[in-house]
C-alpha cells in the first residue's frame, strides 16, 4: 500500500490531474469508484460523489506505528488490491514514517517520525500496528529506548485520526491471551480521548485499511462503527450469514474430517470446529490476496481472528461451537439435517433466524465446547 | 584516538525492533552490541491448550515468515504423535515453503537490503540508454528498453522534486559509501519497483493452499485444502493451473531479474567480501524433506555443522548439544546466571534489569537484550542462508556448488569470500535460484501423483486425542529463510504441557555468553568492519541487513513449572 508508487503522486497534484497523467481515464476511475463504494457498502447513487471526493484530495501525510507485533499487518497491506488503479488509491497517502520499508535508520528515521507530526500536526493519519505492553512500565517493547506506550501517546497526541490495524492494536491479540505475560492492551486502553477505528483480525485483509483510509479522505470523517470499533462496512455481518457453504449448513451437509468425501464437495465445516457462526468478518466478500481465496474456501474452518479474545474465547479451534447466536445449532443442525429429507422450510427458518438474532456482545461470552469423540447424530442428510 | 559510542536505534527494514550499539574508532568499530528491544511471552501462552492448535499460536511468532512456525510446529506434534503425513501433503508443504523462501528473499533484496546499496538519487544523473544496455547485456528479462528506464527516471524525478518523500526521507542519499554508477541505481530502481507487484502476485500459492496470507492455514495431519478435479471449492485444475503460472513467474523473476541484479551490483562491492564475516560457526538442520520428514537423508538442503570456517568437515548435527545462557539477558535461571540449558530443561523468568526508559546508552557489562544467547557445543553460530549455503557446499550439493562457483567467477573472488556480508547476502540468491527451481519439480511430483489417483492431503490417524497416550513429546526441526528453527512439544493428557522454541534471530542477534564470545552480528560487525561517519551508519545497516533480522521470531518464554522433562528423541 505504501510503497512509493511507480507513479508517484506529487505534492500539490490533485488525484484528478494525478491520474490524467498516469493515462488514466475518467471512465476507468468512475469505475473503479464504483467498486470501491461496493466495498464500502455505499449505494450507486453515491458513486460520482465518492470519485469527485476522490479526485479533489491531497496527499495526507500518514505516521505508522509498529509496536508489539509480527509485522504481518504491515505484510497483508502491502499485497492489498488490484493490480493497476488500485494502486493509485493507495497513492492516497505520503508515508512519512514505517519501519519496515523507511530507508532511514535509528535518529535519521526518528528525526523523520517527529517532522512529519510537526509538519502536520492536527492532520496527520496515524496507523498503528501490534499492541503496547502495560506491565513493568511498559519494558517489553522499547524503540529508541522509549516505551511503545510513551512512543503512542506522543504519536496520537497530534493525530487527526487513529486508525489501529490487526488484532495487536485492536485488542492485544496473542500476546493478550491467557495469562497475557507482558500486560499487552489494545490502541484503544491506552487511548481514550479520540475515537479508534479498529481494523479487526490477525492480520486484517488488506483492503480492508485501503478503504478505510478512502473513506476518510472521502467523507472526511471515519466510517460507521460498531460496538467493538469496527467499521460496519466490513464487520456488519458474519461469516456464517455470507458464506458460499452455508447451503450447505442449511441442508445438514457436514465436514467430519478434513479430506473426507464431504471436504472434497466443498460442504460445511461446522462439525470441524467453524467460528464462521461467531464471527464478523468480510472475508467471504472480499477473500484474500486479490480476491484469490480465503480460509473456508482453502477448506480450513475459521478461527474468529476477527473477534476480540479469540485465543481464549475460539479455542480450541477444531471444537464446535455449541450454539449460534443464542439457539442451540447441535440441536438446530440435526434437526434441520433430518428436515432436508421432507423440505427446507426449517433451514430456511433457521437462516433467517441466525441473520438477525446476532449481538456482538452475546458472542463473545459463547463457550467453545471439546469436539465430540465420534460424530454425534446421523442424520445429517448426507447422502 | 577517537572513539565515539554510536547507537543505531530503531533498526528499519528489518521485521521487529532491534538496537545496534557500537564502539567506533579511527573509522572502524572496535565493538559491537545487538539488543532485541521486544519481548512477548508467546510460549508461556502455550500452556494448556490443545497441541492442535500450536501451529496457530506459534505462526503468529511472525508475520513476515508466517509459514515456518506453523510448520515447525506441526512437526514437532506429529512427531510427538507418530503421524505420518501422506505425500502430497509433504509437497504442499515444500511448495508453500519454498515459495515463502523465493518471496521472502527477494522482497528482502529489495525492499529491504537493496537501500543500503543502491543510492535512488543518484538514478536520477542515469543515462538511461546506458541503463538499457546493462540490462540487456545481464538479462532477456523483456523490460529493458531505454524508453522505459527513462519513463522510471521520470517518475523518479517527480518523486523526489515533490519534497514528500515518503519512506525515502532522510535516506543516505550521497554517502560516499554508495559505490553503483547511476545506470546501475536506475537498474535496481526500476525492479524495486517491479518486485512490488511480482511479490502480490505468487505469493497467492499460500492463498490457494491455506486461504490467505499472511498466517495461512494449516492442521495437523497433513493440509485441509482438499483435491478434486472435478470440485468447484477444491483444488482442482483451474487452482493448479493457476499455480503451475506463479511458479513459473517466480522463477523467471528470480533467473532474469533478481539473480543478475544480485551479481550486478555484488561487483561494484567487493571489497565487502572481506567485511562482516563473524564467527565462522555454521550450524543447518537441513530442509525440504523429499520424503517423510523423518528421513533426513532426502532433505534437499542437508544438515550439518561448520566449525571454525573449515569447509573440508562437516560435522554432525545433534539438537541436545544446543544450550541457552543468559548471562547477558534480561532473565534469570535458578542454577544461576553461568549455566547454560538444553530448552528440555529450560526455564526463564523474564527480569529486567536495564536503565530506566528512555535509554540513553545499555548497560553492556551487565545484562542488555531481551535475546538469549543459544550455543552449540558451547559454541557461537551462525545460521541462515550462508550456513546453508556453506554446508551444502561443502558437503558436495551440485546445484550449489554450480551457482557458487558461478557467483564467485564473476567477481573474481576465492571461497573465502563467501565467509563475509557479500557472502551471505549471495548465498541468498543461490538457494532462491534453486528453489524456485525445484518448485517446478514438487509441483510436477504432485501432478504425477494425483493423475495415479493418489489425492489424499490428509490423514485422520491420531487426530482424536482419545487414542493419545497420556504423555508424548516431539521435536520439529525446520530450516527457516533466516535459518534454524525448532520446535519442541511436551503433551500431557492431550494438553500442552511445555512448548519451546529456539529460532534463527535468537542465534543470530545473540548476546554474549558466559565467556564473554560475541554472537554472529556482534561479531559480523567487529570482522574488519567499517563505520565512517557516525550520524549515517549504513556500513552497520549493511551487515545487520544481510542477516536479515526477524526480531520478533527471537524472544520467547519457556515454562519454569513445566511438565516432565525426559530424554529428547532424535530424528
Amino acid at each position: 500500500m505504501f510503497y512509493p508508487s511507480s507513479h508517484p503522486w506529487v505534492e500539490g497534484e490533485t488525484l484528478a490531474e494525478h491520474l490524467e497523467k498516469r493515462g488514466v481515464s475518467r471512465r476507468d476511475f468512475v469505475a473503479f469508484c464504483a467498486e470501491l463504494g461496493a466495498v464500502l457498502g455505499l449505494g450507486s447513487v453515491l458513486t460520482p460523489k465518492l470519485a469527485k471526493a476522490l479526485q479533489q484530495a491531497q496527499r495526507p501525510s500518514v505516521v505508522w506505528l509498529q509496536l508489539q507485533e509480527c509485522t504481518g499487518c504491515v505484510e497483508s497491506v502491502i499485497r492489498t488490491g488490484e493490480p493497476t488503479i488500485g494502486n493509485l488509491v493507495l497513492d492516497l497517502i505520503s508515508l512519512d514514517y514505517n519501519h519496515t520499508l523507511m530507508a532511514a535508520a535509528g535518529h535519521a528515521a526518528e528525526s523523520a517520525m517527529h517532522d512529519a507530526m510537526e509538519q502536520h500536526r492536527g492532520e496527520y493519519l496515524l496507523v498503528v500496528t501490534g499492541s503496547v505492553p502495560l506491565k513493568e512500565d511498559g519494558i517489553y517493547t522499547t524503540i529508541g529506548g522509549r516505551t511503545a506506550k510513551e512512543i503512542l501517546e506522543e504519536a496520537a497526541e497530534g493525530a487527526a485520526a487513529i486508525i489501529a490495524v490487526g488484532a495487536c492494536a485492536h485488542w492485544g491479540n496473542i500476546q493478550a491471551a491467557r495469562p497475557n505475560p507482558t500486560g499487552a492492551v489494545g490502541v484503544s486502553e491506552v487511548i481514550r480521548n479520540k475515537p479508534v477505528v479498529n481494523i479487526a483480525g490477525c492480520p486484517p485483509i488488506g483492503d480492508v485499511v485501503t478503504a478505510t483510509v478512502a473513506h476518510f479522505l472521502t467523507f472526511n470523517r471515519l466510517p460507521q462503527l460498531d460496538g467493538d470499533g469496527r467499521p460496519l462496512f466490513a464487520y456488519g455481518k458474519r461469516i456464517h450469514d455470507q458464506c458460499p457453504r452455508r447451503a450447505h449448513f442449511d441442508a445438514g451437509q457436514f465436514v467430519e474430517t478434513f479430506d473426507d468425501e464431504a471436504a472434497r464437495k466443498g460442504w460445511c465445516l461446522y462439525r470441524t470446529g467453524c467460528k464462521g457462526p461467531a464471527s464478523f468478518s468480510p472475508c467471504p466478500i472480499l477473500q484474500w490476496n486479490q480476491t484469490t481465496s480465503w480460509p473456508i474456501g482453502a477448506g480450513h474452518p475459521c478461527i474468529g481472528c476477527t473477534e476480540r479474545g479469540f485465543w481464549d474465547q475460539m479455542t480450541p479451534f477444531y471444537g464446535r461451537l455449541p450454539d449460534v447466536a443464542g439457539f442451540g445449532v447441535e440441536g438446530r443442525v440435526d434437526l434441520i439435517g433430518g428436515a432436508v429429507a421432507a423440505g427446507v422450510t426449517a433451514g430456511i427458518a433457521a437462516h433467517a433466524v441466525a441473520t438477525g438474532i446476532h449481538r456482538a456482545r452475546q458472542r463473545r461470552t459463547l463457550p467453545v465446547v471439546e469436539q465430540s469423540q465420534t460424530p454425534k447424530g446421523g442424520s445429517h442428510g448426507e447422502n | 584516538m577517537a572513539r565515539t559510542k554510536v547507537v543505531v536505534d530503531p533498526i528499519t527494514r528489518i521485521e521487529g525492533h532491534l538496537r545496534i550499539e557500537v564502539q567506533q574508532e579511527n573509522g572502524r568499530i572496535a565493538d559491537a552490541w545487538a539488543s532485541s528491544t521486544q519481548f512477548r511471552g508467546i510460549e508461556l501462552i502455550m500452556q494448556g491448550r490443545d497441541p492442535r492448535d500450536a501451529w496457530a499460536f506459534t505462526q503468529r511468532i511472525c508475520g513476515v515468515c508466517t509459514v515456518v512456525h506453523a510448520v515447525a510446529s506441526l512437526r514437532a506434534v506429529e512427531d510427538a504423535l507418530d503421524i505420518r503425513i501422506p505425500p502430497n501433503a509433504n509437497t504442499i508443504r515444500n511448495l508453500v515453503h519454498g515459495m515463502q523462501f523465493v518471496q521472502d528473499h527477494v522482497i528482502h533484496f529489495y525492499h529491504l537490503h537493496a537501500l543500503d546499496w543502491v543510492d535512488v538519487v543518484s538514478a536520477l544523473s542515469a543515462n538511461p540508454d546506458g541503463t538499457a544496455r546493462i540490462a540487456r547485456s545481464i538479462s532477456p528479462w523483456p523490460n529493458n528498453s531505454a524508453t522505459y528506464f527513462r519513463g522510471v527516471q521520470d517518475r523518479v524525478r517527480r518523486f523526489v522534486e515533490s519534497g514528500q518523500l515518503g519512506i525515502f526521507t532522510n535516506g543516505y542519499w550521497g554517502h560516499p559509501a554508495y559505490k553503483l554508477p547511476p545506470e546501475v541505481n536506475l537498474l535496481a530502481v526500476a525492479h524495486y519497483l517491479e518486485a512490488l507487484d511480482w511479490q502480490r502476485d505468487v505469493i497467492r500459492l499460500h492463498t490457494i493452499f491455506g486461504g490467505k496470507n499472511p498466517h495461512p492455514n494449516f492442521v495437523v495431519g497433513g493440509m485441509a485444502s482438499a483435491i478434486n478435479l472435478d470440485g468447484t471449492a477444491t483444488i482442482n485444475a483451474a487452482r493448479l493451473t493457476d499455480i503451475q503460472g506463479m511458479i513459473t513467474r517466480a522463477l523467471q523473476f528470480v533467473e532474469q531479474v533478481y539473480w543478475p541484479d544480485l551479481l550486478a551490483v555484488a561487483s561494484f562491492y567487493k571489497e565487502w567480501a572481506s567485511i562482516g564475516g563473524g564467527v565462522g560457526n555454521y550450524l543447518t538442520p537441513g530442509e525440504f524433506p523429499e520424503d517423510d520428514v523423518r528421513n533426513v537423508d532426502s532433505l534437499y538442503f542437508p544438515r550439518g555443522i561448520i566449525v571454525g570456517k573449515n569447509l573440508s568437515e562437516v560435522l554432525p548435527y545433534d539438537h541436545m548439544k544446543v544450550k541457552e545462557y543468559i548471562t547477558h539477558s534480561w532473565y534469570e535461571y535458578d542454577g544461576g546466571d553461568g549455566v547454560g540449558l538444553h530448552p528440555y530443561e529450560g526455564e526463564t523468568k523474564a527480569r529486567y534489569t536495564g536503565p530506566p526508559t528512555p535509554w540513553e546508552y545499555l548497560q553492556e557489562e551487565d545484562k542488555y537484550t531481551w535475546m538469549k544467547a543459544p550455543r552449540y557445543d558451547d559454541m557461537p553460530m551462525e545460521v541462515g542462508p550462508l550456513a546453508r549455503a556453506l554446508v551444502a557446499y561443502a558437503s558436495g550439493h551440485e546445484g550449489v556448488q554450480e551457482l557458487a562457483n558461478e557467483a564467485l567467477g564473476r567477481l573474481e573472488v576465492g571461497p573465502e569470500a563467501l565467509f563475509s556480508t557479500l557472502g551471505r547476502t549471495a548465498a541468498r540468491g543461490i538457494e532462491t535460484v534453486l528453489l524456485a527451481r525445484r518448485m517446478e519439480q514438487w509441483f510436477n511430483d504432485l501432478i504425477t501423483r494425483v493423475r495415479a489417483g493418489d489425492t489424499a492431503t490428509f490423514t485422520k490417524d491420531s487426530w482424536d486425542p482419545s487414542t493419545w497416550p497420556a504423555t508424548a513429546q516431539g521435536y520439529g526441526y525446520l530450516d527457516a529463510p533466516r535459518g534454524s528453527l525448532g520446535h519442541w512439544v511436551q503433551i500431557e493428557n492431550g494438553k500442552i504441557s511445555r512448548y519451546q522454541c529456539v529460532v534463527p534471530s535468537t542465534w543470530n542477534c545473540s548476546p554474549r555468553d558466559g565467556q564473554g564470545q560475541m554472537g554472529p552480528y556482534e561479531a559480523a560487525l567487529t570482522d574488519n568492519h567499517p563505520l565512517v561517519d557516525p550520524e549515517r551508519p549504513i556500513e552497520i545497516l549493511r551487515t545487520i541487513h544481510s542477516f536479515d533480522p526477524c526480531m520478533a521470531c527471537g524472544v520467547h518464554v519457556l515454562d519454569a513449572n513445566g511438565g516432565l522433562v525426559t530424554e529428547v528423541k532424535v530424528q
